[in-house]
């Protein structure tokens, strides 16, 4: 790392992780590309005598927070997205909320903004006031429009025929066939970003699992690991073991519902009824054990909240590892869902490395990532993760890695409550000194999770940033679903299973 | 196909008692008659429409349709289009980027028709109030008639303010 930048300052805590100011971005992003690092996130701050635009990366030693000192009168910088492609949503999404302008060639799209404010305005600035209302107005958005003999459009959504997130999904098609995907996301904007400049640092953790319900444990844990970071607090031995049992119990809990919507989706009924039956009494056992069926609010600041009684878990995890294992061997003979799995919205290797693709996804694609054994923090560093993968990027793929990663998860949560350490829940957590900086990176169960914060003058949250991995792996479906036919969208749809919120902040 | 029979019938039937209706959670008085409320009562179409959630309300509607509480037996089922719905299961808060979209689906929905607002968000706004993005609770937006609190409400208690809005006085 101080190869690459000299200026390079490791971060506190147990994320390898460093911080940069530069006004190099463009250089160093391109000698980023040829080493092969990936984007992580990019997002922008208003620091009132100008604004910044800062970007995540991940690279082998770990991960590179840049920031870039951009000045008040016309903040631009030079946009990224050429060299990773995932970066032009997140460029409009900076626009949008701050008012930085990326250059060279970007995508201007407006993107979360839609008609709640007007252009002009930045949700994010200091002087833009957080109850401010506007009169509602029309978001007319420039679609890509597909023309030639045939050619006909789809417009799908945001309010979708089944219990689905929001969104608008825009097919152009020739008979059965899709020619092109176009999504337009940002319906569940809801100011999260915003709010967490209004709440203490505390606070923060509450609103942190809730930027996409489903991922509760892995946006705590990143925030947690992120404050704990800036005022130095160190979570004890027995709250990180107790961190690491709620993301796997999390990662089980989603694969289950998966799998079972998986099925559900090629018309294998039984497949959704005896996964969902598993996954109903999983989250009982949360319930028994932590008090909350999604284990929300669990992991705190410093530590975890409650000491949780473990005692029936073991008997339901025996009982779904066994379960599982008779049910995938009836998803991999049923010649009618395979023939639906197989070759179906793929994704090759080589387009999956390019975009970025991320987590479950980007493992089917043959993206051998995973934090948990690439920069593994306590309770992983002694558990020797085994990462799954595949390389045809299909449903099926998809379908394997989450067979696989369910298997391990099952391990290594008995691995933990195994070697259980005595002692404290919650390390006391000091006050946030002004200008502090902290990150967190947890492998959730769809991908990356990951959370900057930054202080204020006043010890108060400056800048909370939460990047859902949904981001990179949104394009990834556009592509993914091209060739196929539209009936295989809700199937491919949910081999991805993206968070709208999470991404929609 | 074997093995598929087999464990189906080593599974049996998970299904528990039916949950009952919980009055408590009414917003305002019972507008529709007993008629029409016997009719939904065997038959309830549900439009469910996410206005702005975290997604963690959706993962307890989804396990309501799960096998343990099976809602079918009770003449519930969900359905793809407002034009078949009597009832909208909305989840909040409602963002500024979905209230068109909320109050076109309310509108699309054929009279008679209840409302059930689902989750803290729902009932209050939750942690992410009312701000530039986020319109709050539900009822800020269309009219409500019963509002099931929880972050998120567990499956029974979703349930049971589904009955609640059916509930003949």
């Amino acid at each position: 790392m101080k190869d690459l930048l000299p200026q390079a300052e490791r971060l506190p805590g147990p994320l390898p992780a460093w911080h940069a100011s530069t006004q190099d971005l463009r250089p160093i992003a391109e000698k980023l590309r040829a080493q092969n690092a990936r984007l992580v996130a990019l997002w922008a701050s208003d620091e009132r005598t100008g604004f910044a635009l800062h970007v995540a990366f991940a690279l082998r030693a770990g991960l590179l927070w840049l920031s870039v000192p951009l000045e008040r009168e016309h903040p631009r910088y030079p946009g990224i997205a050429d060299l990773f492609p995932a970066a032009s949503r997140m460029q409009r999404a900076a626009y949008d909320l701050v008012g930085v302008h990326a250059q060279g060639g970007a995508d201007h799209r407006k993107w979360l903004r839609h008609g709640a404010w007007p252009a002009g305005q930045f949700p994010l600035r200091k002087d833009f006031e957080p109850a401010s209302a506007f009169e509602p107005a029309p978001d007319h958005y420039p679609f890509i429009r597909v023309e030639g003999e045939g050619v006909h459009e789809i417009p799908v959504g945001p309010v979708h025929a089944g219990t689905i997130e929001p969104g608008h999904f825009r097919f152009s098609i020739v008979g059965e066939t899709i020619l092109k995907l176009e999504e337009r996301l940002g319906y569940k904007h809801k100011g999260i970003e915003k709010r967490f400049e209004q709440l203490s640092p505390e606070e923060g953790a509450r609103l942190a699992g809730r930027v996409s319900g489903d991922s509760t444990v892995a946006y705590a844990w990143a925030y947690a690991m992120a404050l704990e970071a800036a005022t130095g607090a160190e979570a004890p031995a027995r709250a990180s073991a107790l961190r690491g049992i709620a993301l796997e119990l999390e990662r089980v809990a989603n694969h289950l519902g998966d799998l079972g919507y998986l099925g559900n989706d090629v018309a294998l009924t039984f497949g959704f009824f005896q996964f969902w039956r598993l996954k109903e009494l999983l989250l009982r056992a949360h319930g028994a054990a932590f008090g909350h069926r999604y284990l929300m609010d669990f992991i705190v600041p410093g530590g975890v909240a409650r000491d949780p009684d473990l005692g029936g878990l073991a008997e339901v995890l025996a009982y779904i590892k066994e379960e599982v294992a008779v049910l995938r061997a009836i998803y991999d003979e049923h010649a009618g869902a395979q023939d639906r799995f197989i070759m179906t919205g793929q994704v090759a290797q080589e387009l999956a490395a390019h975009l970025g693709l991320t987590g479950v996804a980007g493992r089917a694609s043959g993206q051998d990532y995973d934090l948990r054994r690439d920069h593994p923090v306590p309770p992983y560093h002694v558990l020797e993760v085994q990462a799954a993968g595949h390389i045809r990027g299909d449903v099926s793929a998809r379908i394997s890695v989450r067979f696989e990663e369910l298997a391990e998860s099952l391990r290594l949560i008995e691995a933990l409550t195994a070697g259980l350490p005595p002692g404290a829940l919650r390390a006391p957590l000091p006050g946030l000194a002004p200008g502090r900086r902290g990150c967190g990176w947890i492998e959730g169960w769809r991908g990356e999770v990951f959370v900057a914060l930054e202080a204020g003058a006043d010890g108060r949250l400056h800048r909370v940033h939460a990047h859902d991995p949904s981001w990179q792996n949104w394009p990834a479906l556009e592509r993914a679903v091209l060739g196929n036919i539209v009936p295989d969208f809700p199937l491919i749809n949910k081999s991805f299973n993206l968070s709208y919120s999470g991404h929609d902040l | 196909m074997y093995t598929i029979l087999k464990q189906i019938a080593r599974t049996g039937i998970v299904t528990e008692p039916a949950p009952r209706a919980d009055p408590s959670l009414r917003q305002v008085e019972q507008r529709l008659s007993e008629t029409v409320l016997r009719h939904f009562g065997r038959a309830l179409a549900i439009r469910h429409v996410d206005a702005g959630s975290c997604n963690g309300c959706e993962l307890e509607i989804h396990a309501c349709n799960g096998p343990h509480y099976n809602p079918e037996r009770l003449g519930i089922r969900f359905v793809a289009s407002p034009r078949h719905a009597d009832l909208l299961l909305v989840t909040g808060p409602v963002s500024r980027n979905m209230e068109t979209a909320l109050r076109r689906t309310y509108d699309a929905t054929p009279e008679p028709k209840l409302v059930v607002a689902i989750g803290d968000c729902g009932c209050s706004g939750g942690i992410f109030g009312e701000s530039y993005a986020s319109c709050g609770r539900v009822s800020n937006v269309i009219p409500v008639d019963v509002a099931v609190p929880g972050c998120p409400p567990e499956p029974v208690a979703i349930l049971r303010g589904i009955l609640a809005a059916i509930e003949v006085k």
